[in-house]
């Protein structure tokens, strides 16, 4: 018996030493390229570096710049606004879309392929090519509004325009969000609408009983993505603007950017960062905090964790 | 209310539903239509614009059927700027990301679908969590490290992190493993297999459908990339496509050229493109996945 116990013991002594063989890559990667560099980065941001000489320690005199700092609020500002716009009107944009997608239509996969195609491309080529579309001389958005008699702005050219230009731009390419509403309300029983027929809901009853509830987990899911993604914009802002006019288009990772690679503050861009982790982080955290009132699990979903 | 008025009532509204039930269908073909010609515009705009002589570029109201059509400003594009080094460059980067991205992924994967590990959910869990790690904070201190181990200006910055696992794949292919029987493994352990055999001979055939998803949107990611290259790579014949098409637009040799720029930018989506319309089903599914049940 005793042998036998033994054999067990060793088995499972395999058996976990294999495991930790094949999540080492990801243990590995975790260590080497997202905690490491965490606390590299939380001990930079107490520090002045330039590369060329030695960290040298400053306790918090980063974090007393930066709170004094008159672009580094603006940056958050403007990439708060950015934020708070794009999300929800992408978010609501989106759902609207693959509700409409979500009909037994002709043509609907290929109106499906259209509208996810700009996600495909890169963030370098989309504001190269909306760029062209802002120009307010030439460009094709101004031709458009020349049709309703509207004299557009100059859009990036306009310290009032440009922010709300490349917020505009963000909804090109709200496919990715879409097509997981879709996957979503494909998803939701007939059932449920059937049942609520009977009751004698409406559209709307249906909308707001039926698939904001069994849709609030995608909702949930979308809202997340859409919060860490928005407040780390930075492509149109290089690309584009280079952060004007004026700085009015200076998010806040392009500013870190620059302190760090143009600048060569290293220590003062850490700074910056944490600060930003804790913005999104608070976000998310809240989002996270807030589902239980408002995200509906189905019992069964639960299973696969 | 008795079943009879209700019957009556669910009656009338079926005929009333009928009436509106087009109205809801052509209500959808006209704002579909609308929002797809929106979305559309930009990409004919682009190609209109690609195929201009530099002379008509800058004409308002814009024309959307160049004559002469400049067939030549593709050819130009790409010998104004080393175009075909940079696709050269985007083509190693992806390669050495696509290999190890599925290798590493795949094999850790197996261990947090199958084989028992102390502390195995927690380093799970602790993964997931990374996922909603911005960028920006491992930025700086991530250039730092690559600056010591003088990997500035190559490529092992933006390959070797993929030959160490992603957690969002990782996710996806364990939810993957999960669902495949354990039957094929204990058969195969029967006969004679170990972990990394059953792995290897029975996991990765079997998990050609998500591998396709990971590679899909491995290639569009890194093909797409801007922000690591911009970091990492300082020597012009280092450049990416997105990279270069950057300066493109910068350059004083070709700043006002925007036929050229526009050719070019059409050049570097071709192949995500491409992609995109012959792994259409994969990439469909990839997304369902990652939002339904994510």
């Amino acid at each position: 018996m005793a042998v036998a116990r033994g054999k067990k013991l060793s088995r499972t002594g395999k058996e976990a030493l294999d495991g930790y063989i094949f999540m080492s890559p990801a243990i590995l990667g975790l260590l080497l390229f997202i905690l490491g560099p965490i606390l590299a980065s939380a001990y930079f941001s107490f520090t002045k570096y330039d590369i060329l000489d030695s960290p040298e320690w400053i306790g918090l005199a980063n974090y007393t710049k930066l709170f004094n700092d008159p672009f580094f609020w603006l940056s958050l500002k403007i990439t708060l606004t950015y934020a708070v716009v794009s999300v929800p009107m992408g978010l609501t944009v989106s759902l609207l879309l693959a509700m409409l997608l979500n009909q037994n239509l002709k043509g609907i996969f290929f109106i499906r392929t259209i509208y996810y195609l700009p996600v495909v491309i890169s963030g370098v080529a989309v504001s190269l090519l909306w760029k062209w579309v802002f120009n307010p001389d030439f460009g094709l958005l101004n031709w458009f509004l020349g049709w309703f008699s509207i004299n557009g702005p100059n859009w990036l050219y306009s310290e009032e325009w440009a922010l709300r230009a490349v917020i505009l731009m963000s909804l090109w390419s709200i496919g990715g969000s879409m097509l997981i509403y879709l996957a979503g309300l494909q998803g939701i029983p007939t059932e449920l609408y059937d049942a609520a027929e009977i009751d004698g809901a409406n559209r709307w009853r249906k909308f707001v009983n039926v698939t904001i509830p069994m849709l609030s987990p995608v909702i949930f899911f979308n809202l997340v993505m859409g919060i860490i993604g928005s407040l780390q914009i930075f492509t149109e802002g290089y690309v584009m603007t280079s952060g004007g006019p004026n700085n009015s288009t200076l998010f806040s990772v392009l500013y870190l950017y620059r302190n760090a690679f143009d600048y060569l503050q290293m220590g003062y861009a850490s700074a910056m960062a944490w600060v930003l982790f804790i913005i999104i982080l608070t976000f998310s955290l809240i989002v996270f905090k807030s589902s239980p009132l408002w995200v509906f699990y189905e019992a069964q979903r639960g299973k696969t964790k | 209310m008795s079943d009879l008025t209700r019957a009556h009532i669910i009656k009338h509204r079926k005929i009333g539903n009928h009436l509106s039930t087009k109205l809801v269908t052509w209500f959808s073909y006209l704002t579909l239509g609308i929002g797809g010609l929106l979305i559309l515009a930009p990409f004919v705009w682009m190609i209109s614009t690609s195929l201009k002589q530099k002379s008509d570029v800058y004409i308002f109201p814009p024309e959307w059927i160049p004559s002469p059509i400049m067939w030549g400003n593709y050819a130009q594009a790409l010998t104004t700027f080393p175009f075909p080094m940079y696709t050269l460059n985007s083509m190693i980067i992806v390669v050495f990301v696509l290999i190890g991205s599925l290798l590493s992924c795949s094999f850790a994967s197996y261990g947090f679908a199958r084989l028992n590990a102390p502390g195995r959910d927690l380093i799970f869990i602790i993964l997931l969590a990374t996922m909603m790690l911005p960028a920006a904070v491992t930025m700086v201190p991530l250039y730092l490290f690559f600056n010591k181990l003088n990997w500035i200006d190559t490529f092992l910055p933006l390959i070797v992190p993929a030959w160490f696992g992603n957690a969002f794949f990782i996710f996806l292919m364990r939810q993957f493993y999960m669902g495949v029987p354990r039957d094929l493994e204990d058969s195969a352990k029967i006969d004679g297999c170990n972990a990394y055999t059953t792995w290897l001979k029975i996991m990765v055939p079997l998990t050609k459908p998500v591998l396709a998803t990971v590679a899909v949107f491995t290639f569009i990611g890194t093909w797409n990339d801007f922000m690591g290259p911009l970091i990492y790579l300082t020597n012009e014949d280092k450049r990416t496509i997105a990279l270069g098409l950057s300066y493109f637009q910068g350059s004083a040799r070709s700043a006002p050229e925007l036929h050229l720029l526009m050719a070019a930018t059409i050049y570097s989506i071709i192949p995500c493109v491409l992609l995109f319309f012959f792994a259409q089903k994969i990439f469909v599914k990839g997304i369902v996945f990652t939002g339904v049940k994510g």
